[in-house]
């Protein structure tokens, strides 16, 4: 084993440009991997947290003509307490209403919600303080915040008061308009108006309901969130309960994640087989190289496994310089991507995700396809008659 | 006297298809000790003999008994150790381990045993090579070296486990014959001091006279052996 090692590293070092190059060969297709997988694991994770990360992400309503849910205080407690990858939970009352503004009308979605007590996680999931763009918080009666959409399109401004007509009822409500949110979604910004919840009771003459519970869980845990629901449905029954979750309301997403994430592990296969490839040619050529030494060393009385050993350990070497390049390689890569590859406000257009279980997989897989790359050349090794190099010199 | 090796009936046949016999029901036996030469024509067989008796190659039919034992029931790696510990090669194209140097080729031999590298077996290599004369080269590798100290190595290689036989199939043959006569001279001190034996091939008459015992080897079969 010494012996082999102490042979390979001789024979890799008296041929050193050789040996840069094949490693820097390793290392290229190291880092390609590293960068790739960062890539698109980042787009993903940046595109699910752009999708979902700012909406109810598995939402309970109810599944009876009634639609209102009574005492939802006890079904929320005992919902957060079915699986503790569920972060953030909030009571909505959702209405449709229409806006009347001059000689103006549109459909409108109230939305209630609990924002203006302190322990409300609404503002958790919707993030609204900060997708306030003018103005603030409801948090008295009759008041609500609009779309940005609306400001532009109607010319309302802060502080101006517009009717709500129930539709059902055949009421007009005035309502004060507090402020304008941007929820970056053209159809939220146009339909969504938020209030109270105690609000939104009060315009719709209801008693304390709500029509649905919204809730977020953990990043970890995000697309673990059908198995979550499964456990929801355990615990509060699936009769009186309908459970939606992310997942079942964007399939296309989800098929698109997919995809990318099928064509990323090709990449990275093919750039493992190419790897492979390489190295086991050159070492194939490089046991024509050095057959004449291996023959001398045969003559003298190495044994055959002593020879494969010598190109093991030059796959090892090789596979593992190649790996550490590779990492750095790959690294700077990443580095310099999420640098120079900026949006117009100098935010990265992908943040990369940089997860160190996959750099070193990365890495292992790199030294051991080349030992396997090896293999080849060791068997050919082992295989070389000490007769037919010294009879053919 | 005490024989190291000897061939019963041995015949060389190569290839498959065409077939062409090179040794013809070769029986020869070596003395321990002794200082042999063989000669003959290119293509007499006379190669392919001396590496059958090097177990580098194998016979078609017949047997090659070493210390008595028939090397038909050895293993490869039994082979790979007589090899290592009993026979010392050079060969005419000296054939030294370029990416190593002068010394590190020495102990080659030794290094294949997997033992460690004492002082001692260090002293060992380098007073082979203050043998052949080398003794201030020994750190140069082995490719900046003329022919002759290349040569040189090689030999000292071949003594370095202390083989009790050296096989040398035209060890000068691409050298001047100033260095000719300074490598016989040096085999022969080595024949007498170490009792190494040793069977040498060379087309050079003059040189083989001065060998123990003469052997012509000719179309595959022994034309002469003559023993002083």
């Amino acid at each position: 084993m010494k012996l082999g090692l102490k042979i390979a590293g001789r024979f890799l070092s008296s041929n050193i440009s050789q040996t840069i190059l094949i490693i820097l060969g390793i290392a290229i297709g190291v880092s390609v991997q590293i960068f790739i997988g960062s890539l698109i694991q980042g787009l993903q994770k940046g595109l699910v947290e752009k999708t979902i990360g700012n909406s109810s992400q598995i939402t309970v309503s109810s599944n009876q003509d009634e639609r209102y849910i009574l005492e939802y205080d006890k079904l929320i407690s005992d919902i957060a307490e079915t699986d503790e990858n569920i972060t953030k939970i909030s009571p909505v009352l959702d209405n449709q209403a229409f806006l009347l503004y001059g000689d103006k009308n549109q459909s409108l979605i109230i939305r209630g919600f609990d924002i203006d007590k302190p322990e409300s996680m609404a503002d958790g999931i919707y993030d609204i303080s900060n997708r306030i763009v003018e103005g603030r918080i409801p948090n008295a009666e009759n008041e609500i915040l609009l779309g940005i959409d609306l400001r532009k399109e109607y010319g309302i401004e802060v502080g101006e008061e517009v009717d709500i007509f129930r539709t059902e009822a055949r009421k007009i409500f005035k309502s004060t308009v507090v402020g304008f949110f941007d929820l970056k979604v053209s159809s939220l910004n146009t339909n969504w108006a938020i209030t109270t919840l105690s609000n939104a009771q009060k315009l719709f003459e209801l008693d304390d309901v709500i029509t649905s519970i919204e809730m977020q869980v953990n990043e970890d845990a995000i697309f673990l969130t059908d198995e979550i629901s499964v456990n929801i449905a355990n615990v509060i029954g699936d009769e009186e309960y309908k459970i939606i979750n992310w997942k079942e309301q964007n399939e296309s997403l989800l098929s698109g994640l997919q995809g990318q994430s099928i064509s990323s592990y090709m990449i990275q296969v093919f750039v493992i087989i190419s790897v492979v490839i390489s190295i086991a040619s050159i070492l194939a050529i490089t046991v024509l190289q050095k057959s004449k030494q291996i023959g001398i060393l045969k003559a003298m009385g190495i044994r055959n496994s002593t020879t494969s050993f010598i190109f093991l350990f030059e796959g090892l070497i090789l596979g593992f310089f190649g790996a550490v390049m590779g990492i750095l390689f790959g690294l700077g890569l990443s580095f310099a991507f999420t640098k120079f590859a900026l949006n117009a406000d100098g935010t990265p257009v992908v943040d990369l995700y940089i997860s160190y279980s996959f750099i070193a997989l990365s890495g292992l897989i790199a030294v051991v396809a080349s030992v396997l790359a090896a293999l080849m050349p060791a068997i050919r090794s082992s295989k070389l008659n000490a007769i037919d190099i010294i009879r053919n010199n | 006297m005490e024989k190291i090796i000897e061939l019963k009936n041995v015949n060389k046949i190569y290839g498959t298809d065409i077939k062409a016999q090179v040794l013809y029901d070769i029986n020869l036996s070596f003395d321990t000790g002794s200082f042999n030469s063989i000669i003959g024509q290119s293509g007499s067989g006379k190669s392919t003999l001396l590496n059958i008796i090097g177990t580098l190659d194998t016979a078609t039919s017949g047997d090659v008994l070493i210390d008595g034992n028939n090397i038909k029931d050895m293993t490869n790696n039994q082979l790979s150790d007589y090899r290592n510990k009993t026979i010392g090669f050079v060969f005419q194209f000296h054939y030294l381990l370029p990416e190593f140097t002068a010394l590190e080729n020495v102990l080659m031999p030794y290094n294949i045993q997997k033992k460690p590298v004492t002082k001692e077996v260090m002293d060992r290599a380098k007073e082979r090579l203050k043998l052949v004369g080398l003794e201030k080269v020994m750190n140069n590798p082995s490719t900046k070296m003329s022919g002759g100290q290349q040569q040189r190595t090689a030999i000292a290689r071949a003594l370095m486990n202390d083989p009790k036989m050296i096989l040398a199939d035209e060890p000068t043959g691409n050298l001047d014959s100033d260095s000719t006569e300074t490598i016989y001279d040096l085999l022969r001190d080595i024949n007498l001091e170490y009792k190494t034996t040793f069977i040498i091939i060379t087309h050079d008459r003059r040189i083989a006279e001065k060998a123990d015992r003469i052997i012509e080897i000719k179309d595959g079969k022994i034309n002469l052996d003559i023993t002083k």
